[in-house]
């Protein structure tokens, strides 16, 4: 029963966010961009502009030239996001590849690190007056939820181990599309709940930035207005009124 | 020091939130006639509510940054203390994600799920009427100078919000006087001052006196003189105000010692494009149509743009989108080029002689102005637009002097007066917008003796000269970069004081 309830809300949690972003994303992709806005001084190639992208992504310049306590928390919440989400590739393979074995006790650790870089950002949305200010019940619960993600996979992984195996298996079965049983476990069923949840949000609230920051006409524009031609709506306009 | 200046200690002091410390400041509402010579409503239509729902929608589908921005969004904070204007103030909705939030708040209620079934959860709010005016009143505090944008990590430029806002409100008819009107002024004479181009020849034949009586030698200002090789396109101001002027004659002196042919345009003798400032892409092309009009019937090869910001930002990033292409110039120089391009390119070949004490009475900093820094470039190299300059004035001037990293470069703060805002019924707002970059001058005024400041940017200039007396600057303490040129170049055939000293 349990097994079948969380089979479903991962179904249509995996459909919703897929569905949604590829929405958006198209919706972003199909957008015009009517001038060349790039911020400057900016790249003035398209290898340039891959190599800043590559720079915001991976060190978050532009938030390292802005604040250095943000950039601190933000920076060590999300790096450690993706060491954890590598290890957790763990149960959704059979034969667990070599490199996510690698990453696995890093992963293991990296929840600490993702906690406490959420709860630094979180307390700055109460002790900072300027963004105690600016924030929303929307951007407390976001904060909420993904270290409730992480506080209760911590807690399965050093205070009250699941049958991971149990899990593993469960997981596998759902890749197959076989529904199987997932042990009644209180925090795996608060985990795995919350990231349902999680998935389900993404393509309708802030977590949005993730895409959108490829599509940010300030950042991804290269800066060479007077080499190439930026073609607007006008010129199927009317190009006859000039004649 | 008057009381209504704030007191910081360093240009970038984050002060304590004032709310409401700037609300209900409003410029001048467009009247009927205005608005309608741009083909905006002359009032607020009656059904404004689903007018202005209808243009944002249509915003959302047709400019990618507008909806991108107003989705990725996080709240991090990071934009919340680099806005001049917020540090001036200290009123919270001149934080730019603030000012955003004044928008995305009725973007979210009317086109999010989020925002349609759970707006108090998102922060989403119905457009009332007072939205509309609060609207009004912050997004004409915003310069549009994109410092904010270069913070934010996803590169969210508040000034596309600002624009879009403005654009919103002219089209239920709230517009602005100051800008609609001189926009007006630009499609019936040609410039934003309305001075015709009697009074124009007028003007320039004074000035090549002036050089002449000054220098002993015949520099020319031509108007309208067709098949000369580069058209001119400068603010307007150039041709009356101070220090433009003498901007204006460091060109004439510059295109003289050269031994180019060149000619300023009655038709297109503007170029601010105050069609940027009110966010209309319309508005701008058909100012910048105006500049492609004058190279035709000119019959020009060149065109390069005197010393103005946002019009720079407009040639450089968006005239040949809008009015381009330009396949009649000469494609062998960039189109278009910046005279401070083209006086470089000509310092390094050696055509110009200086005499470089001449601005010795001068300790200099320079100022860079927000849509040349932070929307632009010169020369070939990213980050020209700050080196060039520099080149420039190091080339003319012994004594130079960079203000504070933080507040150069591209972290240039704005003059206070930017984006539409140089208008006298936004003095309170454009006195403490400019205090972050006014404390950031009295810093090297005190470390190194600074008496003076350049830019090259005319709103910069007027703005500053209007806002240093009250930071305890004399009016001339502005100076323009050509200005600087003018003072040290010597012509040929010029005959100076000093010019026995020269032959020891």
């Amino acid at each position: 029963m349990l097994g079948t309830i969380y089979a479903l809300l991962f179904y249509v949690a995996t459909a919703l966010m897929v569905v949604g972003l590829a929405a958006k994303i198209r919706r972003y992709a199909r957008t015009p961009a009517p001038l060349r806005i790039p911020t400057t001084p900016s790249p003035t190639t398209r290898k340039g502009v891959v190599l800043r992208m590559i720079r915001e992504v991976v060190f978050f310049e532009s938030l390292f030239k802005s604040n250095k306590w943000i950039w601190a928390f933000g920076w060590v919440f999300h790096m450690s996001m993706w060491l954890v989400l590598a290890r957790h590739i763990r149960y959704f393979t059979f034969d667990v590849w070599w490199w996510v074995q690698i990453v696995q006790p890093f992963g293991t650790y990296a929840g600490f690190a993702m906690v406490a870089g959420l709860a630094g950002l979180w307390a700055r949305r109460f002790l900072v007056e300027r963004i105690r200010y600016i924030s929303s019940p929307s951007d407390h619960l976001m904060l909420a939820l993904i270290i409730g993600i992480g506080l209760s996979g911590l807690t399965m992984r050093f205070v009250a181990h699941t049958d991971i195996i149990a899990v593993k298996a469960f997981m596998l079965g759902l890749l197959r599309l076989r529904i199987g049983d997932l042990p009644a476990d209180p925090f795996l069923m608060i985990h795995l709940g919350l990231v349902a949840i999680l998935m389900i949000i993404f393509p309708i609230s802030k977590l949005l930035h993730a895409p959108g920051l490829f599509f940010a006409p300030s950042r991804v524009q290269a800066d060479n207005a007077r080499d190439v031609r930026h073609v607007g709506r006008w010129d199927n306009e009317e190009g006859a009124s000039r004649g | 020091m008057a009381e209504d200046i704030p007191n910081m200690e360093d240009a970038l002091d984050i002060p304590c939130l004032k709310v409401g410390a700037m609300e209900g400041l409003k410029p001048f509402i467009a009247g009927a006639d205005h608005q309608e010579a741009l083909g905006f409503p002359g009032e607020l239509v009656p059904n404004w509510k689903e007018k202005a729902l209808e243009k944002m929608a249509e915003m959302a589908e047709t400019n990618r940054a507008f909806q991108v921005y107003l989705d990725t969004c996080v709240k991090c904070g990071a934009c919340t203390d680099k806005c001049h204007y917020f540090l001036g103030t200290g009123d919270p909705k001149n934080m730019p994600v603030a000012r955003q939030d004044l928008l995305r708040s009725v973007y979210r209620r009317y086109f999010t799920f989020a925002g349609k079934y759970f707006p108090w959860l998102v922060g989403a709010r119905d457009l009332t009427e007072d939205v509309l005016q609060e609207w009004y009143s912050y997004y004409h505090q915003c310069s549009e100078c994109r410092r904010c944008s270069v913070f934010c990590p996803y590169g969210i430029d508040t000034a596309e919000i600002t624009m879009a806002a403005r654009d919103i409100l002219a089209h239920v008819g709230i517009g602005q006087k100051y800008s609609n009107e001189i926009i007006g002024k630009v499609h019936t004479v040609g410039n934003n001052l309305g001075l015709p181009a009697k009074a124009l020849g007028a003007t320039l034949e004074d000035l090549e006196e002036d050089i002449e009586d000054e220098t002993g030698v015949s520099v020319r200002i031509p108007l309208d003189e067709k098949g000369a090789d580069i058209l001119l396109v400068t603010p307007s101001a150039d041709f009356f105000a101070e220090p433009h002027i003498d901007g204006l004659l460091g060109y004439a002196k510059v295109f003289h010692e050269a031994g180019v042919s060149w000619t300023v345009s009655s038709y297109a003798s503007e170029a601010a494009n105050f069609g940027l400032f009110i966010g209309n892409q319309d508005q701008m092309r058909e100012v910048s149509l105006r500049i492609r009009k004058a190279a035709e019937d000119l019959g020009v090869k060149r065109i390069i743009f005197g010393e103005c910001g946002h019009a720079w930002r407009v040639a450089y990033s968006f005239l040949d989108t809008l009015a381009g292409p330009f396949d009649f110039l000469d494609q062998n120089y960039p189109i278009p080029q910046h005279i401070l391009e083209f006086t470089w390119d000509e310092i390094q070949k050696g055509t110009f002689k200086f005499d470089k004490s001449k601005n010795d009475h001068i300790r200099l900093t320079y100022h860079d102005s927000c849509n040349v820094a932070r929307a632009s470039r010169m020369g070939d190299e990213p980050g020209g637009q700050f080196e060039i300059p520099r080149n420039v004035i190091k080339s003319v001037c012994n004594n130079y002097f960079d203000m504070d990293r933080d507040t150069t470069r591209e972290s240039t703060l704005c003059c206070g007066g930017g984006g539409g805002l140089l208008t006298d019924d936004l003095m309170d707002l454009r006195v403490k917008g400019a205090s972050p970059r006014m404390t950031a001058l009295q810093q090297v005024t005190e470390d190194h003796g600074v008496t003076h400041m350049a830019a090259i940017c005319a709103i910069c200039k007027t703005q500053f000269s209007k806002v240093m007396p009250k930071y305890g600057y004399d009016m001339d303490s502005i100076l323009s970069v050509h200005q600087l040129v003018s003072n040290a170049i010597i012509l040929t055939g010029q005959e100076t004081d000093d010019a026995e000293e020269d032959n020891d």
